[in-house]
């Protein structure tokens, strides 16, 4: 469960508000699809629900965690509950396939074993057998969002975050992008995707949020909807 | 479970560190040549300190003070002023020569002039006994001075003795200012250059974590503890001092056999060449394990602190 209630985020530096008051209300389990114009609101929205950034106002609960009280120290153990995948990837440039996706593994003390039973599994969900020593940099656009892909959903959190998965893709790679967290949805996954990609908004029939000028001006199911 | 858990944490932190240090070899290279370059003048600078103070010590052994006893003084109050010398901490070592033995060495000085030795056995012994003082320091000579120049210790000596006086006096008091400033010079070189390799070390260090500052943002995002994102830096970080201190070693190492095989030197300017190279080998193991504790020790500093920076969380 993902709850905002009334977030405001205003930047020191800058002027006018980023997010202006959202509430949110996301169930277990449930594919919501947050869209909007660039600068609308939704990386800082991802950005809150991460802890990359602190709301100047109003409350976020993820699960049973309340970030009023998160301490610092804490952070990396929310961060470990929820997958995210980012728009630029963010994949460890010095590590390969393989070891990207371990890596989310290892933070949290999983047995070398489990780990190598568990890597190559996912790797094939996401369709990268067979490219597991590449480094990032010898990989397609769409194949680094798969990976991005594997390491947010190794861990198999309870609440997947991709920000603009597909903003950097061809439409082919996009949709293969797409299918792998439909799939990930029905394993029981929440997912909160943003994205400016009407098209996917169309074919998806999920519940779409619309953020514009840092305020949710809609909130409703899309044609053929059913949750 | 919980150790068994950390150990694996660790032996990950370890293998991730070589691994990192293996893929980022133009870095490393960069990082260690610079390291190499710092240490080699901390090593130089200290052996080149350890040489200054060996020539002091062997200016200071050269130079002792003579105390020409009366042929009245008894060998019984020559032993206690020798047994008062002793106690002085300024003394280094005292030697006490009756008259017979003062004349031997008087001749076996002057063997080659046999017309002092004639004259000598002559006119008897005219050769006073004499207590040789030699100072531990050259700075208490005036202290040692002070002792032989007392009411009742001067009675028991010739006129004009000690015989720190006159030109001698001077060119002793000129030795004594020259080694007081070399030593000075020695400490501060060391202390000066050890500061400003720190520093260099210090910006490398931090300059090559600048690079991967991405890095460790990635890994902060995907949940990663403090620890084990910054353990494969500090890791990465001591191996170029471990690293850059066996180089560091290894050109000096060399620079002493160019200097013994190819220039043949002994000596360059103040520095002896020869007593380096001596102390270089004699204290190979204690200098190399000095060398790799400074470079690891500097390179895990600086990494832990160059990584604090894109470690912290945003409060606001």
């Amino acid at each position: 469960m993902i709850l905002l209630d009334r977030v405001t985020k205003k930047y020191v530096r800058s002027e006018g508000t980023a997010l202006d008051r959202i509430s949110l209300h996301v169930e277990p389990k449930e594919f919501v699809i947050v869209i909007g114009q660039s600068g609308a609101g939704k990386t800082t929205l991802l950005r809150l629900l991460t802890r990359e950034e602190r709301p100047t106002s109003g409350k976020i609960i993820i699960g049973s965690i309340d970030y009023d009280k998160l301490k610092d120290k804490d952070i990396p153990l929310l961060r470990r509950k929820i997958g995210v995948v980012f728009q630029d990837f963010k994949l460890l440039p010095n590590k390969t396939v393989y070891e990207n996706v371990a890596f989310a593994l290892e933070i949290v003390g999983v047995s070398n074993r489990e780990i190598r039973h568990t890597v190559p599994k996912v790797l094939n969900i996401v369709n990268l057998k067979g490219k597991e020593d590449r480094m990032p940099r010898q990989l397609s656009g769409g194949e680094r969002q798969r990976v991005a892909i594997a390491r947010a959903i190794v861990r198999q959190p309870r609440i997947l975050i991709a920000d603009e998965p597909t903003g950097n893709l061809d439409p082919k790679h996009a949709w293969d992008v797409i299918k792998v967290l439909e799939k990930i949805n029905r394993y029981g996954t929440t997912v909160l995707l943003t994205t400016h990609n009407r098209d996917i908004v169309d074919k998806l029939k999920r519940r779409v949020v619309v953020i514009q000028g840092g305020k949710v001006t809609s909130d409703r199911a899309s044609a053929g909807y059913k949750h | 479970m919980i150790m068994e858990r950390r150990l694996i944490t660790l032996w990950r932190i370890i293998h991730t560190g070589i691994v990192n240090f293996m893929r980022n070899v133009t870095l490393a290279v960069a990082a260690i040549a610079v390291m190499v370059v710092t240490l080699t003048i901390i090593l130089f600078s200290l052996i080149t300190n350890a040489t200054f103070e060996n020539t002091i010590a062997q200016i200071t052994n050269k130079i002792s003070i003579s105390a020409y006893l009366e042929d009245t003084t008894t060998e019984a109050q020559a032993k206690v002023l020798v047994a008062q010398l002793k106690k002085q901490p300024s003394v280094h070592r005292v030697q006490y020569l009756n008259k017979d033995a003062a004349l031997k060495a008087y001749i076996a000085q002057n063997k080659n002039n046999q017309n002092l030795i004639t004259a000598a056995a002559t006119v008897g012994n005219p050769i006073p006994a004499t207590i040789q003082i030699y100072p531990s320091d050259l700075n208490e000579i005036q202290h040692i001075k002070d002792i032989l120049t007392t009411p009742e210790n001067t009675k028991l000596q010739t006129p004009g003795s000690p015989s720190y006086n006159g030109d001698r006096k001077q060119a002793i008091d000129n030795i004594t200012h020259a080694t007081n400033v070399l030593r000075k010079i020695g400490v501060v070189t060391v202390i000066v250059f050890a500061i400003i390799c720190a520093l260099i070390i210090f910006n490398t260090i931090q300059m090559a974590i600048f690079n991967r500052r991405d890095e460790i943002t990635i890994m902060r995002l995907l949940g990663a503890g403090t620890g084990y994102i910054r353990g494969p830096f500090v890791v990465e970080s001591a191996i170029y001092g471990l690293l850059s201190a066996v180089f560091s070693i290894l050109i000096i190492n060399s620079a002493f056999l160019a200097s013994s095989n190819a220039l043949q030197a002994s000596s360059l300017g103040l520095l002896d060449i020869n007593y380096a190279s001596q102390y270089f080998d004699a204290h190979f193991f204690q200098l190399l394990t000095l060398q790799i504790a400074i470079g690891i020790i500097i390179g895990t500093a600086s990494s832990v602190i160059a990584t604090h920076r894109y470690l912290k969380f945003k409060t606001k």
